[in-house]
């Protein structure tokens, strides 16, 4: 250890150190200076919270630093030799480092990182006296690998070997300081691999600090969010998942934004809702129509479309009454319309649709209408095979005289073809249609009346 | 079909020696394992096999890793096997952590497969990540940059070295470096430059392009029969039988070849003329001798058939296509898109959305003309906002609200703020005014507003052409016919811009719109013969359409491009990748 002391003085005051420098140095070094300002900052806390013990743990009595660091050396060894492999089942937390001196690796390297406060002070130095000077690309240059130890590699050349999947130690980096030296040069390489790794090997071991740490590194933070996300524990969400309503009941406390917690407190009560109507309806229309699944966990609009399907005449004080869904969860006028348009054709219960768009005024007339124009009104009937005479009221509703001939056509509603050719006059027309008709039906019949008729004043 | 093109077009370098660098090294690979066995899809059960030694070829993916261990189930029955994962393109360290957290480190090796390029046809190449989209642009995760870099490197040192680089975009920038420093490390040695310049551009640069409906014959096929690796499998609607069949779709396909940038409108004559050629080909035998009809027999007629074959299959597509576009309303959707391209009757547009979700129609397409009409309105009004919001999370499900996180993440679907608006205005009067003002006025408030500027980056490139013009499909003039001549694709419009000037000055007021990222850099060294070789790289990946316009453009200047892309991509793949509701 002792011995190591000047090596590392060297290595502080080398022109090595200040080798490592960057075409935009404003950027990097302002970087740099912030992780030395951040560091500073929590060792005072650290020290203020009088929180020794922690810091202890932190740096190398604790076994996660020696397992996770040691896989990377691992690693990147058993590329090299394979017939050790069988040995390798057997290293795990507890077991010491000396027995792996045939690494190449170097004990007094290994308390490196533990000389403390002494340490900052050449490294800011350092930091300093290099900033003034002018960064020469050749010196950038010389990464020999005559180096005695490889846990004498600079951060940089640290990430640089990795990078190439070469062995590298990362016991030196010890120091909050140095790990996130390593991590800032990671970040710098722009490899999520190595910010990843970095992260895992040097940096789990300070999780309480880490998050502090990293809020000032959003690339970094990016990636350790992103790893956690990855090697979540599925088991355990598929638990979650089927206890989704206690999991959304809590979720309610959390701080979801205003307009997102009205969502999920709708869901939550959607839930609830489900499992009333899973269970209720008559038994007959469920024996003429049988579910494909079961209504829990579906969307509120498919939930909606079951109750117009099997609930749909049910008084709105059930809680499985399509109206009482509607006033429930706000459903708005049209996607209500839709809804039960869609499901009511579906039972092909026309009459049921036409109360739906019949309404009433004040002088007691009724009248069609429809949140939706009726041209799509008669697009979903026809999806669902509705008849000709059902079909035919729909497309007279549509407003647009050229769009509902258009329909007319394409649903041969014949009445309405012939009765638009009628009120324009167009003889020609309507000459025409006679060809698209089916011989001696009624069609033909009233067309051929109508060209006889001596009473209408035809325009060609 | 009727392209003359400009007769100096250079050739394409050979792609194919990047597929057996590959397959040679995954075979050195697999011999070195004794008598491998079979190679098993990793799948989240059990291996039966009676081999004492198993090998898996996997994506580095931590959740791939940990199927390994349960189906590495049998260490627990006492049974002995050796294990060996390969990764391809790379490993990467947080997967063996798993494996050491496991317990497996040892008994299971690991070794890698550095496959990156996957030559897709003459001019794409792939690197087969789709995942690259969502890790780099929603997780914020760099592993695939090295790898980028890494490709941008073999290409660079078999067909290289370019002598000009341009680039759009953070991640391009980062995998410019990355490549840059793998350069410096290896030793470069003067070689034949069959690449000339490269391009490389993100894809959150251009959100629009592949959010739009493709009308391309190719793009098409993508969007409905969806292409695997330049594979596609016709079900038995169109094979008209009771069989599906795999076709390999790339200029090998003789009459694909010729429609695959095609608008679809021009296919179906194209093809039936092709059928008609055929009958006469087939004709001519009649009234030959026999030794003609020897001649006939042996040399002409098993092509003649081959091209039955294909012909009868992309009519079976074509005729498949037609039937489920005019089932989903596809020429109303389209309508929609051009408003909003153009943006001209949004009320119109927001109302058919809406109808759209509430029919509960395709999830993935409501959110798809969401998003393609917040980032055209540079994010959506705060009322019509929650409206469909609400309205989107009652029909497909209140999971979607992380779906929406998701989106709002990468600026695709946004609220408007307050202060915004001003764009609005700004668009608004800049219509009325000329361009000149308009600049002006752009400047002032673009500090103002940050998000997407569509509108302006419309305007200042041109991308909409006047819709009172009438546009003939079959002879396009300019980039838009991939869209019906609705829309240039902006990605290709900047390549297009960037070649002309052969550098970004110019186009600083696009680039500023663009949130900046754009760099070029020339290597004096490199010279070239390859100048109009150009290579283009999509990262997070490009869409059959903007490969169509750019076989378009390269006709039309004389260029030739080579697309790389880190995938394949459509408006389904993207916004798939994008949910949020499986949790």
């Amino acid at each position: 250890m002792m011995k190591n002391k000047p090596d590392e003085e060297d290595y502080w005051n080398s022109s090595k150190f200040k080798a490592f420098t960057f075409d935009d140095e404003d950027d990097e070094f302002s970087r740099l200076k912030e992780s030395k300002q951040a560091v500073n900052s929590i060792r005072s806390l650290v020290e203020e919270e009088d929180d020794e013990d922690e810091v202890e743990k932190v740096s190398w009595s604790g076994e996660p630093v020696g397992s996770i660091s040691w896989s990377v050396r691992e690693t990147a060894a058993s590329n090299q030799k394979t017939q050790r492999e069988h040995a390798f089942p057997k290293i795990n937390a507890s077991s010491p480092s000396v027995s792996r001196s045939h690494s190449g690796y170097s004990l007094s390297s290994l308390f490196k990182g533990k000389t403390k406060p002494g340490n900052f002070q050449p490294f800011t130095d350092s930091l300093s006296e290099s900033s003034v000077k002018l960064y020469a690309p050749e010196l950038r240059k010389p990464k020999s690998e005559s180096k005695d130890y490889i846990s004498d590699w600079s951060p940089e050349e640290t990430i640089h070997r990795m990078q190439q999947g070469k062995v590298v130690s990362l016991e030196r980096f010890r120091s909050l300081q140095d790990k996130l030296l390593l991590l800032d040069f990671s970040v710098r390489a722009h490899d999520g691999n190595i910010i990843t790794a970095v992260i895992l090997f040097t940096l789990t071991s300070i999780i309480r600090v880490l998050f502090r740490e990293l809020e000032s590194r959003q690339t970094a933070l990016r990636h350790f969010i992103h790893y956690l996300t990855e090697i979540r524990d599925h088991r355990l969400l598929l638990e979650l998942l089927s206890k989704r309503r206690d999991f959304l009941k809590s979720c309610l406390n959390l701080p979801f934004s205003p307009e997102e917690s009205a969502h999920v407190q709708d869901h939550y009560t959607l839930l609830e809702r489900q499992i009333i109507i899973e269970h209720a309806g008559k038994v007959e229309i469920f024996q003429k129509f049988p579910r494909r699944a079961s209504i829990l966990n579906m969307p509120l609009i498919t939930t909606l479309y079951y109750c117009c399907f099997y609930h749909y005449n049910e008084p709105e004080g059930t809680y499985s009454s399509p109206l009482n869904i509607r006033h429930t969860f706000r459903i708005s006028e049209k996607q209500y319309f839709v809804t039960v348009l869609a499901a009511r054709a579906k039972l092909k219960a026309w009459s049921d649709l036409d109360a739906l768009f019949t309404s009433r005024n004040w002088l007691g007339f009724t009248k069609k209408k429809s949140p939706l124009s009726f041209h799509r009104v008669v697009d979903i009937l026809q999806k669902n095979s509705a008849p000709t005479q059902v079909l035919q009221e729909y497309v007279g509703l549509v407003d647009d005289a050229d769009l509902r001939i258009g329909l007319a056509q394409k649903h041969k509603c014949h009445d309405i073809v012939i009765n638009t050719y009628r009120d324009l006059k167009d003889r020609q027309l309507l000459l025409g249609y006679r060809g698209k008709v089916e011989r001696g039906s009624a069609e033909e019949r009233k067309i051929n009346d109508l060209l006889d008729s001596p009473h209408i004043r035809w325009k060609n | 079909m009727a392209h003359s093109g400009r007769r100096d077009s250079p050739e394409l370098p050979d792609f194919s020696l990047l597929k057996r660098l590959a397959r040679d090294q995954l075979i050195y690979l697999l011999e070195q394992q004794h008598e491998v066995d079979k190679l098993y899809k990793v799948e989240y059960k059990p291996i039966i096999s009676t081999s004492d030694q198993v090998c898996f070829l996997i994506r580095p993916r931590i959740q791939t890793v940990k199927w390994i261990y349960v189906a590495n189930a049998d260490k627990a029955a006492g049974k002995f096997r050796r294990y060996k994962i390969i990764f391809t393109p790379q490993k990467f360290y947080a997967c063996e952590a798993v494996l050491e957290e496991q317990g497996l480190f040892g008994d299971v090796t690991t070794d890698e497969w550095a496959f990156y390029l996957l030559p897709l046809d003459d001019d794409i190449i792939s690197l087969e990540l789709p995942e690259f989209f969502r890790d780099n642009f929603l997780a914020g995760d760099q592993r695939w940059v090295r790898t980028v870099g890494s490709a941008l490197h073999l290409l660079h040192s078999i067909y290289g070295p370019f002598s000009k680089i341009y680039g759009i975009g953070r991640c391009a920038k980062m995998a410019y470096e990355s490549w840059k420093e793998q350069v410096e490390e290896g030793d470069t040695k003067a070689r034949q430059a069959e690449i000339g310049n490269a391009f490389l551009i993100d894809r959150d640069v251009d959100y629009i392009t592949p959010l739009c409906s493709q009308v391309v014959y190719e793009g098409l096929v993508d969007d409905i029969f969806r292409i695997k690796c330049g594979c596609v499998e016709f079900g038995h609607d169109v094979t008209s039988s009771d069989k599906s069949v795999k076709v390999m779709l790339n200029s090998q396909d003789k009459v694909f070849s010729e429609i695959r940038n095609e608008h679809f409108s021009n296919v179906f004559s194209f093809l039936s003329q092709k059928a008609r050629n055929l009958q006469t080909a087939y004709d001519k035998r009649r009234g030959m001798d026999i030794k003609q009809m020897k001649t006939f027999v042996s040399e002409e007629l098993k092509g003649l058939k081959q091209e039955h074959r294909l012909l009868s299959l992309h009519i079976g597509a074509c005729e498949s296509i037609m039937k489920k576009k005019t089932k989903q309303d596809f020429q109303e959707l389209l309508k929609t898109e051009h408003s909003l391209l153009e943006g001209f009757e949004i009320r119109e547009c927001i109302s058919f959305i809406e109808e759209h979700i509430n029919r509960q129609v395709s999830m993935i397409e409501s959110l798809r003309l969401l998003c393609l009409l917040s980032i055209t309105e540079n994010g959506l009004l705060p009322k019509d906002f929650r409206a469909l919001k609400a309205q989107y999370l009652q029909s497909y499900g209140v999971d979607h609200l992380l779906t929406f996180a998701n989106l709002r993440q990468l600026g695709l679907l946004v609220e408007q703020q307050p202060g915004e608006t001003l764009t609005v205005m700004e668009s608004k009067v800049g219509k009325l005014v000329n361009d000149k003002t308009a600049g002006k006025l752009t400047d002032a408030f673009s500090s103002l507003a940050k998000k997407s500027h569509f509108r302006a980056l419309s305007r200042k490139l041109n991308l909409v052409p006047k819709s009172d013009e009438e546009y003939d499909l079959r002879v396009p003039r300019d980039m838009a016919y991939i869209f019906s001549g609705a829309y240039i694709p902006l990605s290709c419009k900047l390549i297009e811009q960037v070649l002309e000037r052969d550098s970004w000055t110019g186009l600083e007021e696009v680039t500023k719109l663009l949130n900046g990222h754009e760099f070029a850099f020339t290597d004096l060294r490199a010279k070239s013969d390859a100048q109009r070789i150009i290579l283009v790289m999509f990262l997070g990946g490009c869409t059959f359409s903007e490969i169509s316009a750019l076989r378009f453009l390269g006709r039309e200047r004389g260029y030739k491009f080579i697309v790389v892309t880190t995938a394949i991509t459509n408006s389904s793949r993207l916004i798939e990748a994008l949910l949020g509701n499986k949790v």
